[in-house]
């Protein structure tokens, strides 16, 4: 039976543009525009999309790094006790802080360069009740010994490290409050492949050993496809299609996510792919194209495609469900 | 097979890592590069010469710097007095000594002073952002375009000299420059991981951008401190010698040199104001040197 941990409704977060000598709100930056999304205990949920579609800021927003806009996130604890995060006020929110953490992207601008590496994990534990010295040392010293590296290494500064070192050090930091939900955000995408294949690993290794859901933000969906139980792909802060991984390689229903899946490179010389060469940029997400905000890059747009925008609707591959939002699809939907 | 030399040599090495007898570290790479130029060696040396001076002068001189000789008016110099004496028979080189004490106090002081209230703001207001970035930056625009030396005129008119109101002025308008420094810094820091790491785990603001952050942000602050220690001096010894300044019977470099307003003196009496010009300017050109090492030495994208 599958449980929730995350529920997301019409989460939207809307970043103002100011303009002139008065700095008046001339507009808004649609980065997250209404996002309706589970995320279940213990899965891996793969968020793809390609540069600006906003699948950052709606990880932030999930942890209120960014406020949003409008919306609620609802976090079920395990003996099912709803709470609205978004409403909370900052202090109320500490308990779930703890439960809900983040990996980030850059190694280099994401550990503190004039501390230790002791030096900058110590404060969280300090504030969530961990006093004496020695259990934080024995609580870190652990932690980097389950990401493979060496108890001592925690009395070292950050650049004494490498990339990758770097990484599972910020791993170590989103697991030393022993959270549930982990957001990578695009944990590995600054990393040499090897060392990609390494971190991720790793990063199912401590899934396992300690019942972990992992939020992965990525923009290269050959890594998510190896991951993750189930992928939502985003284009222009919405969900375009959602349903489970392979179902999205061998059933893509959304023309979109066709176009993303026909770039993943093939390590197969004679196996002849059709790429879908997408044309033109994202648009605005200033001013989104009336319509579907996919029609003006759509090979398969027709007119009202220009008019009407389309809702996510669910529908049965292979009998699992599989929600997309296109006017195009010839599939029954069901309720 | 033989060994080359290098092999022995990583041998060596080796061996002395695994005893750990391998020293990973001695000196940090920021005080190797200040160490290597030259000049703020310099400076830093005849930096602590001239302060270590000025704190132990009642041994270096036997002369009270404010008792007056009538029997030794104006006397050139000699070996009883390395500097001569001045039209009232005092010491001219206890003078500069005594004199260092209350000029470099004031340099020195309200350059530290004025950038602990300019981190304090900035660093607040530049990660808080908002309006009260707003503020803290309008306050420190009218303090920064107000003229120092109106204001000393005003409180000297209002309240009469003292090395207090002095400070405090100096204080006043030399805040905003350290707190926009601090403030530029933290703009670019808070948009780091690592910040967004803390605030992920909701640790306080003041812990965020006090403990966590600053270190980061001090390096042109330290620099910007040494150079404005080197303006407040020369600021003081201008106010001082238009008799603005300290009041005049503490001996101070600035209190020394405005008897050279007096044409008689400045024509016949070279000593009496020229080692003091000589060893401001000397002391001032050492700060700026110290603070050029501190700059190349803590600017990370300078290698060497």
């Amino acid at each position: 039976m599958k449980k929730e941990i995350l529920k997301l409704r019409g989460v939207k977060v809307h970043f103002p543009v100011q303009a002139g000598v008065f700095n008046r709100v001339v507009g808004h930056v649609l980065a997250v525009d209404g996002v309706d999304l589970d995320i279940f205990r213990g899965e891996v949920l793969g968020l793809a999309g390609e540069s600006g579609c906003g699948k950052t800021t709606l990880g932030k927003a999930i942890l209120r790094l960014v406020e949003p806009t409008d919306g609620e996130v609802k976090y079920i604890s395990q003996d099912d006790d709803e709470t609205e995060l978004t409403s909370l006020e900052k202090k109320d929110m500490d308990p779930f802080r703890k439960k809900l953490q983040i990996v980030f992207q850059d190694p280099h601008s994401s550990l503190n360069p004039s501390f230790t590496i002791f030096g900058s994990l110590q404060d969280p534990l300090k504030k969530f009740g961990i006093k004496s010295k020695e259990e934080r040392r024995k609580i870190i010293g652990d932690l980097l010994e389950a990401v493979n590296m060496r108890r001592e290494y925690m009395d070292r500064y950050p650049h004494e490290f490498s990339g990758g070192q770097r990484q599972r050090i910020g791993i170590v930091r989103a697991l030393c409050l022993e959270p549930e939900l982990i957001v990578c955000d695009e944990a590995v995408s600054a990393l040499d492949v090897s060392i990609q294949a390494q971190v991720l690993k790793l990063l199912m290794q401590l899934k396992k050993e300690k019942n972990l859901t992992y939020l992965f933000i990525t923009h290269d969906l050959s890594v998510t496809e190896y991951l993750c139980d189930r992928i939502a792909v985003m284009y222009l802060g919405r969900i375009v299609e959602l349903c489970d991984s392979e179902d999205l390689y061998n059933n893509t229903l959304h023309p979109y996510s066709e176009a993303l899946i026909s770039a993943i490179p093939v390590a197969d010389l004679d196996k002849q792919t059709k790429r879908i060469v997408l044309e033109g940029d994202v648009p605005s997400p200033v001013n989104p194209p009336k319509g579907c905000p996919f029609h003006p890059r759509c090979p398969k747009a027709t007119d009202i495609c220009k008019t009407e925008v389309p809702t996510l609707k669910k529908y049965s591959t292979n009998g699992n469900e599989h929600y997309a939002s296109c006017h195009l699809i010839d599939l029954p939907e069901i309720s | 097979m033989a060994k080359s030399s290098l092999d022995k040599k990583f041998d060596q090495i080796r061996k002395r890592e695994e005893e750990k007898t391998f020293s990973t570290k001695k000196r940090s790479r920021i005080v190797n590069k200040f160490l290597n130029n030259r000049l703020a060696v310099l400076g830093l040396i005849i930096f602590t010469i001239i302060i270590l001076a000025s704190i132990f002068a009642p041994l270096l001189s036997p002369y009270d710097p404010m008792r007056v000789d009538l029997r030794s008016m104006r006397q050139p110099p000699s070996f009883d007095h390395w500097f001569g004496t001045d039209s009232t028979g005092r010491d001219v080189f206890t003078r500069v000594l005594f004199g260092g004490r209350v000029s470099i106090f004031i340099g020195l002081g309200s350059a530290i002073l004025s950038a602990v209230v300019g981190i304090a703001v900035g660093c607040y207001a530049g990660y808080k952002g908002g309006w009260i970035d707003v503020i803290a930056l309008r306050i420190s625009e009218i303090f920064m375009s107000f003229p120092q030396i109106i204001l000393v005129l005003l409180l000297v008119s209002i309240t009469g000299q003292s090395l207090f109101n002095l400070m405090a002025i100096f204080i006043l308008t030399g805040w905003g420059g350290m707190y926009r420094l601090a403030r530029a810094r933290m703009l670019s820091l808070r948009e780091e991981e690592y910040v967004q790491a803390l605030r992920s785990f909701g640790l306080s603001t003041f812990t965020i951008c006090y403990k966590h952050m600053l270190p980061n942000a001090l390096s042109p602050i330290m620099v910007n401190i040494t150079l404005s220690t080197a303006m407040f001096i020369l600021t003081e010894a201008g106010l001082s010698f238009l008799g603005l300044g300290v009041p005049l019977n503490i001996p101070t470099w600035g209190n020394i040199l405005n008897v050279a307003q007096d044409i008689l003196i400045l024509q016949n009496y070279w000593w009496m104001w020229g080692p003091v010009g000589i060893v401001i300017s000397v002391f001032v050109l050492c700060v700026n040197f110290i603070g050029d090492g501190l700059r190349d030495s803590t600017d990370p994208s300078q290698q060497g």
